[in-house]
């Protein structure tokens, strides 16, 4: 009997193990991308200097130099800016950021493996060092930058705003007093809409998910009265409603939402390499540099745009480790800022069109300045 | 004879090696298999801690006390952004203890239906029992939830025109309003009078039927409980003065309906969710409790000329008790920590908060530390205080 039941035991055990192993299989270049992700990069720092001053320098950097490719904390929810085309691809104005910084790096804008994450988890994705990059419209602030690791340089200037459907008649925010508002949980929106109706003594009721196509379902559905986020993310939703025309974004912007790709904190060389990559891409508007002409633009007569396409001079380069044509390779791959912004969000926009107001360059009255590279 | 025995297994033992003794080899596993977990969990604490360090994540609680900033919309206790974390950590913790107990009320009060009509031979009413079981058992409670709230409650018609039941009663996708009555500054004295009345009642109950089994007069202790039960109150209400509960009818106010009683759509769908699924799984314990009383003796009691309830819940159900118990105990924990499920549907519970919290304050491994801790508390002390009652309703042997 006991001897019957150690052979269906065995058989159950070996059966298990198959079934494991031919699942794994699948997810197995999902699987070991963690391992990888989670043990070498951030390993490797305590192993290789545990106590030498500059901690981390180059570590975060040689890591993802070594695993061959950036991963990029980003989302496919959000049209404009992290979601997927109609071949599954996942595109957006920050997946681009990414993209860029994989063409400076490794002259391959296809070297990134974007994780998508949710409002609540892109924090500790970012403070475990899980991603290299965070950009995935975070605002900065200075409790994030302090707690989650460092932000870089902002890519997108925003404002929180409400949405509220058209027939609802609402102007003004006195008139939301008493309002059911849908808001995604874990982010500064949250924050800012408490602070925006206590200051006003209003009173509101906030329905709150953490996943951002419940929040927008439920407005739509009428479970709330107005939605609230930054109104880049309203004016991209609304574009997705049935009837778009239906709703309004109020004329109320009651913060500052200053969105900024960030990094880890411990690597300096990796936390410039992404600032730099950022400059590359508002100078290169500036100084009208295309990824049309960006081959023909490293002749030019201008110095400054044979210095930034590596043509000429230095920029740093040499200090962070990465070609002098970097900031040409990226510029190549997903074109400028502005480039960036129209593909998505301008006039012919892919997503939707959003006037860039603030988002101009600071030469048209925006500002969007990027710092000389030199 | 017995030092005979002894020396003759000394010997034996002197005989067999020490890495063959049976009682050796038995210690030696014994403390070989605590000093591999104590050492597993050591070096995981020892893990986070240094991963933390390395990354310069403090590990402290203090920040509970910072305020949390963030709104919560349905609160069981006054509560406003400017509270701190903390305080916004207990509000999940009661609401999670709200949903729960509700949610352990109903399900054990359907489960019990539904187990009973499981045996019923009735064949409509047993294959009724049987599907509904069924369609519970086998679809995961996240389904059901989503089934419930974004199926049901969210496409109802909007407040504007709202489903009127007489009460009256609005249902719309903002929820459930409810008339509701609530005590008005005479209502301490009714309250006593209710109050005053259950016990009066139940002491009259337990002292006139004890008296009838002894004595085999009929006291009617029924009829006169509820005497006692109806009586004392309505005294109660007259000596109020006035009237001491008023009916809180919901009115249509700006947005939505001010007053009465408000079940909003999330706590609702997840109530719901939880106690139809629970209850699904309640019903099989208690189809196997009174499965497991043998048919004698409800061939006994009914040939003794009990009716098929006296049956049931005189001589089944005490017994079947015994059997039902330690399962029903592992049924209520689940529903405890299925609430966190509600984090998908928008309740803010438990897990809810502390992920929010998570985020807003950046201390994930604390908050996690925290969640799990009052999970733990809450099952603990729940399946604590049914052992207490089971270990009462055992079969007493001697």
């Amino acid at each position: 009997m006991s001897r019957k039941m150690i052979s269906i035991f065995t058989v159950f055990m070996v059966l298990a193990l198959v079934i494991t192993s031919c699942t794994s299989a699948p997810t197995a270049a999902v699987a070991t991308e963690q391992p990888t992700a989670m043990s070498q990069q951030p390993a490797v720092p305590p192993t290789a200097q545990p106590q030498a001053a500059p901690s981390g320098y180059g570590q975060a950097v040689k890591a993802i130099r070594d695993r061959g490719k950036i991963i990029c904390g980003g989302r496919t929810d959000l049209a404009g800016f992290g979601y997927l085309d109609a071949n599954g691809k996942n595109i957006g104005f920050d997946i681009d950021i990414c993209r860029a910084v994989a063409a400076a790096m490794f002259g391959d804008p296809e070297a990134v493996e974007v994780r998508p994450l949710t409002a609540a988890e892109r924090g500790p994705a970012l403070q475990t060092g899980e991603v290299d990059i965070l950009s995935r419209n975070a605002t900065w602030t200075s409790s994030r930058d302090a707690q989650w690791g460092n932000f870089t340089w902002v890519v997108f200037y925003d404002g929180q705003g409400f949405l509220v459907p058209v027939d609802s008649g609402i102007d003004t925010i006195e008139q939301l007093d008493g309002a059911t508002i849908c808001v995604t949980s874990g982010t500064t929106t949250e924050l800012n809409l408490a602070d925006a109706f206590r200051q006003r003594n209003l009173n509101f009721t906030p329905l709150t998910f953490e996943d951002t196509a419940s929040v927008y379902n439920n407005y739509e559905q009428g479970r709330c009265d107005a939605a609230t986020s930054d109104k880049s993310q309203l004016a991209a939703v609304r574009s997705g409603f049935s009837d778009p025309s239906a709703h309004k974004i109020l004329d109320i912007t009651i913060s500052k939402e200053p969105l900024t790709p960030s990094v880890p904190s411990g690597d300096d060389q990796w936390f410039d390499i992404v600032k730099v990559v950022v400059w590359g891409l508002i100078d290169a508007e500036e100084l009208g540099v295309t990824q049309a002409n960006v081959d023909s633009m490293k002749s030019s007569d201008n110095v400054e745009v044979r210095r930034l396409l590596g043509a000429e001079g230095d920029w740093g380069q040499a200090d962070l480790s990465i070609s002098a044509d970097a900031i040409a390779t990226a510029i190549k791959a997903v074109g400028n800022y502005g480039e960036i912004y129209d593909r998505y969000m301008g006039p012919n926009g892919d997503a939707f069109t959003l006037d860039r107001g603030l988002n101009n360059l600071w030469t048209n009255g925006g500002l969007i300045y990027g710092i000389p590279l030199r | 004879m017995a030092n005979q025995t002894s020396n003759s297994s000394r010997s034996l033992s002197r005989e067999i090696p020490l890495w063959r003794d049976e009682r050796v080899l038995k210690v030696a596993a014994q403390i070989l298999s605590a000093v591999l977990v104590i050492g597993l969990l050591v070096w995981l604490a020892g893990n986070v801690v240094s991963a933390a360090n390395q990354r310069g994540l403090s590990l402290g609680f203090r920040f509970l006390k910072e305020s949390a900033g963030f709104p919560i919309g349905e609160t069981p206790i006054p509560y406003d952004p400017s509270r701190s974390f903390a305080y916004a950590f207990l509000v999940g913790v009661l609401s999670t203890l709200k949903v729960s107990v509700v949610g352990i009320v109903f399900a054990t009060m359907l489960g019990i239906i539904v187990g009973i009509a499981r045996l019923s031979s009735n064949w409509l009413v047993n294959r009724l029992a049987l599907a509904y079981i069924e369609i519970h058992r086998n679809i995961p409670l996240l389904v059901l939830l989503f089934l419930w709230y974004t199926g049901v409650f969210i496409t109802l018609p909007r407040v504007q025109d709202s489903i009127t039941w007489p009460g009256p009663v609005y249902l719309n996708q903002r929820g459930l309003f409810i008339t509701w009555p609530r005590l008005t500054s005479t209502g301490a004295v009714f309250v006593i009078s209710i109050l005053a009345a259950i016990i009066l009642a139940s002491v009259a109950w337990s002292m006139l039927s004890r008296y009838q089994i002894k004595t085999g007069r009929s006291t009617y202790y029924g009829w006169v409980s509820l005497a006692i039960l109806l009586l004392v109150p309505l005294l109660g209400w007259f000596l109020a003065g006035g009237a001491p509960v008023r009916f809180d009818t919901p009115v249509l106010q700006g947005f939505n309906f001010q007053g009465g009683l408000h079940l909003t759509p999330e706590f609702t769908a997840l109530l719901i969710g939880l106690v139809t699924y629970t209850a699904a799984f309640i019903a099989e314990v208690v189809r196997a409790g009174i499965q497991a009383v043998s048919r004698g003796q409800q061939e006994a009691a009914r040939a003794l000329g009990l009716r098929y309830w006296q049956v049931l819940s005189l001589v089944i159900m005490p017994q079947a008790m015994r059997v039902i118990i330690p399962p029903l105990i592992s049924q209520y924990l689940n529903l405890v920590k299925n609430s966190s499920l509600a984090f998908f549907i928008g309740y803010p519970e438990l897990f809810f908060i502390g992920r929010t919290t998570t985020n807003q304050a950046g201390r994930a491994i604390q908050v996690i530390l925290l969640v799990m801790t009052v999970y733990l508390a809450i099952s603990l002390i729940t399946s604590l205080v049914l052992n207490i009652y089971n270990r009462r309703i055992q079969l007493v042997e001697r």
